[in-house]
């Protein structure tokens, strides 16, 4: 369908663009598209919920603080420019393709199924999170305040 | 009594950040830690010798949590609880700062409910889940005291460890597309009879890939000794002893003993590996000048041994493995409070540096005696024992060779560590004669307790091994 | 759902693919630990995609989406570490493009 199309075209295109481009800003600004395009892979999916999830958080909250840190580097920018393209000429150019053509070949060594999609759209997440993974939500709660006193411990001014 | 392991940290750790008057959470988060650890530690030893949980989980009807426990995860339990409780203690003396102690107390929590969460986790995801609340609390403790070099260490771990879980995560999608769910038991089920068993194949592959890199194995060890030298010393001690082990280590025994089923070119990849890491840790740790740094390359020689018994694949192997990691985590846990009140005193880790220690710091030096040989496996000592167990193991299954090169391994980790103690303690050196004091109380006894637990292993090995390893014989499936 | 003769469930699966791809090789290329931090994201997004497609070829999108909604929060925390990380970098050299870091492929 054509709106799968463009999507998936989308999500190649901003992914490359993420990778290729030289200036930092470009660069979280392509995987603030990879994340709007996923989200709404997402939505075609049949997983409303976790598209809702990874287009407010990883496209929003996430690009946030990309830009927050790089907002702290600004004046690295021409640096950062030359070091990067001298690094990319100089490294591994051809590993993208590489990667890529196993890729696809895994895709297509596994094809035996074919994919096809399951007749059954299956239950509903909010009664599997709140009814049957308790554990993965404890799990959440303590990454979280881990997180915060990472922000408590990291953000501080050093004083020694 | 599973839940209360999970959820009394985690209230503790709330209740400790409540608004109260000054200074009252820092004096209470100390003593309540021990506590706790010490309760966990009981608990734990009561499973193992009576068979079954000391009461009856108080939550059971209102909480429906899925945990799990069988005898591995009372020895992970036990040993989590005796590595943090040592690496509490010395972060005790190791910051002066009231406050530096209260946020280790509580990253220490943290990642405690992680590990505790991850031992009694029966689901491969929720493994994934507790191991990223450990993984965070280690990125944060490394980088505590924000100098460059923790913080570059603590980097290098995030990113590795996150190229980690981004295979275990693909492992769990193969999972899924074999037809699993994630639990121990739908992995299991789908692994033997699976419409598409190729999936079930390469989703274990990946997961067990991811699990490589978070326990530090050597094609992918590279973060491991910047994460553990540039730690401050009680983070180096948990980090060490326990964090790693609890996630990547037990992570692989439980994918291998209890999950997967026989594939013989992961036995193959896992005795390859294993081989590889215990020479290749050994002969790294013989070139280093850091103290730490050749702790860290020690350990992952030692890993290596237990891939090495996973490799194996027999209950007695299995057995091997789980003590091996037990014993493991009390002597490196030992070696790394000795190098924090080493470090304390001289403020630097450099060998070449040090030297003649012996007279300022004989008690330090006898504790460091003690933990190197455990770790060579002289007898009577709890190393000994477990690497007899793997040895024996391997020849009965019929790897001869491997079983060799093993057992000539000792002699490559005695060398590095008698050449450690003669340039640290023994030989005359720069500080021969100085004014350096023996290390505080704080720093001796969790070392000298850690000491006497190693040769207490050893010594009542017919009783550990009826109470710890018989159990673990069983899960093999 | 044809487009142009490759199934979209398998097309999904080769966009995923990708990504992690380009994500590693990323990793892989620069020095710059933001851009490192990017690479890390664009793997995420593969796995998360792959998640999905799984739950959806399986009929269990519940389940994938519970995982993935877990997966999304542990993300954000983990970037927010690494952000101060990086920021605590900045702070001792007063430069992150420049510091290369060492071994990290170890």
């Amino acid at each position: 369908m054509t709106v799968d199309l463009i999507l998936l075209g989308l999500l190649v295109l901003a992914a490359l663009w993420a990778v290729l481009s030289v200036r930092l800003m470009m660069s979280v600004i392509g995987l603030a598209a990879v994340s709007v395009a996923v989200s709404l892979l997402m939505f075609r999916l049949d997983a409303p919920y976790a598209a809702m999830f990874e287009l407010s958080v990883c496209a929003g909250l996430i690009s946030v603080i990309f830009f927050v840190a790089i907002s702290f580097t600004k004046r690295l920018t021409a640096e950062d420019i030359r070091t990067h393209r001298k690094e990319r000429l100089r490294k591994t150019v051809w590993l993208p393709f590489l990667l890529a053509g196993l890729a696809i070949l895994l895709v297509a060594r596994l094809k035996s199924p074919g994919f096809a999609p399951a007749p059954d759209p299956g239950g509903d997440v909010r009664t599997l999170l709140w009814g049957g993974r308790h554990l993965d939500l404890i799990g959440q709660i303590v990454t979280l305040l881990a997180g915060a006193f990472g922000v408590v411990v990291l953000f501080k001014e050093k004083n020694r | 009594m599973q839940s209360l392991l999970i959820l009394v940290p985690l209230v503790c750790l709330m209740l400790f950040n409540l608004p109260w008057k000054r200074g009252v959470g820092q004096a209470v988060s100390f003593g309540a830690g021990l506590a706790f650890l010490a309760a966990q530690a009981a608990a734990a030893l009561w499973a193992m010798l009576s068979g079954g949980e000391p009461f009856a989980d108080p939550l059971a009807g209102f909480l429906v949590f899925k945990t799990s426990a069988d005898g591995l995860t009372w020895v992970m339990l036990l040993t989590i609880a005796v590595v943090a409780a040592s690496s509490l203690a010395v972060s005790r003396a190791a910051f002066t700062d009231e406050k530096d102690r209260f946020y280790f107390a509580n990253l220490l929590f943290v990642s405690v409910i992680g590990m505790n969460g991850a031992a009694l986790s029966g689901d491969l995801f929720t493994l994934y889940v507790f191991f990223e609340a450990a993984s965070v609390a280690s990125f944060i403790l490394i980088a505590f005291r924000r100098g460059m070099a923790g913080l570059e260490g603590a980097f290098k771990y995030l990113v590795m460890s996150t190229v980690a879980t981004v295979l275990m995560l693909t492992g769990v999608g193969f999972f899924m597309l074999a037809g699993a769910g994630t639990s121990f038991a739908e992995v299991r089920a789908a692994c033997l009879q699976s419409a598409h068993p190729e999936f079930a194949r390469v989703g274990g592959l990946a997961f067990m890939a991811g699990l490589f890199i978070k326990g530090g194995m050597v094609p992918f060890h590279g973060w491991l000794p910047d994460a553990y030298g540039t730690a401050p010393g009680p983070v180096s001690v948990l980090l060490a002893g326990i964090v790693t082990k609890a996630t990547g280590v037990y992570g692989l025994i439980r994918l291998t003993g209890s999950v997967l089923p026989m594939m013989p070119e992961v036995q193959t990849l896992l005795m390859t590996l294993g081989i590889v890491s215990i020479y290749a840790g050994a002969l790294a740790a013989i070139g280093q000048s850091d103290y730490k740094r050749m702790l860290a390359y020690s350990s992952i020689s030692q890993v290596g041994y237990i891939v090495l018994a996973l490799g194996c694949r027999t209950p007695l192997a299995l057995a091997g493995a789980v003590f091996h990691l037990l014993n493991h985590a009390v002597f490196k846990s030992l070696l790394f409070s000795n190098a924090a009140a080493v470090e304390s005193r001289l403020g630097h880790n450099d060998m070449n540096r040090m030297g003649g220690l012996q007279a300022q710091m004989p008690w330090s030096s006898l504790s460091a005696v003690i933990g190197l040989l455990s770790t060579a496996g002289i007898p009577p000592l709890g190393g000994f024992w477990s690497k007899v167990i793997i040895l024996l193991a391997l020849w009965q299954a019929g790897f001869h060779a491997a079983a060799v090169l093993a057992l000539a391994a000792s002699l490559l980790t005695l060398a590095y560590f008698l050449s450690m103690q003669r340039r640290v303690f023994f030989a005359k050196g720069t500080e021969t004669g100085s004014a350096v004091t023996e290390a505080g109380a704080a720093y001796l006894w969790p070392q000298l307790a850690l000491a006497g637990l190693t040769a207490a292993i050893g010594i009542g090995f017919p009783f550990v091994y009826r109470f710890l390893l018989t159990p673990i014989q069983q899960l093999l499936w | 759902m044809n487009l142009a003769g490759i199934p979209f469930f398998d097309a999904c699966g080769i966009a995923g693919a990708l990504l992690l791809a380009a994500g590693l090789y990323y990793l892989l290329v620069t020095s710059n630990l933001i851009r490192a931090m990017i690479a890390l994201e664009l793997m995420i997004k593969g796995v998360t995609l792959f998640l999905i497609l799984a739950g959806r070829v399986t009929g269990r999108q519940d389940l994938a989406q519970a995982l993935v909604i877990t997966l999304i929060i542990i993300e954000v925390v983990i970037m927010v570490v690494a952000g101060g990380l990086v920021l605590g970098v900045f702070r001792n050299t007063r430069s992150v493009g420049s510091r290369q870091i060492r071994n990290l492929k170890g």
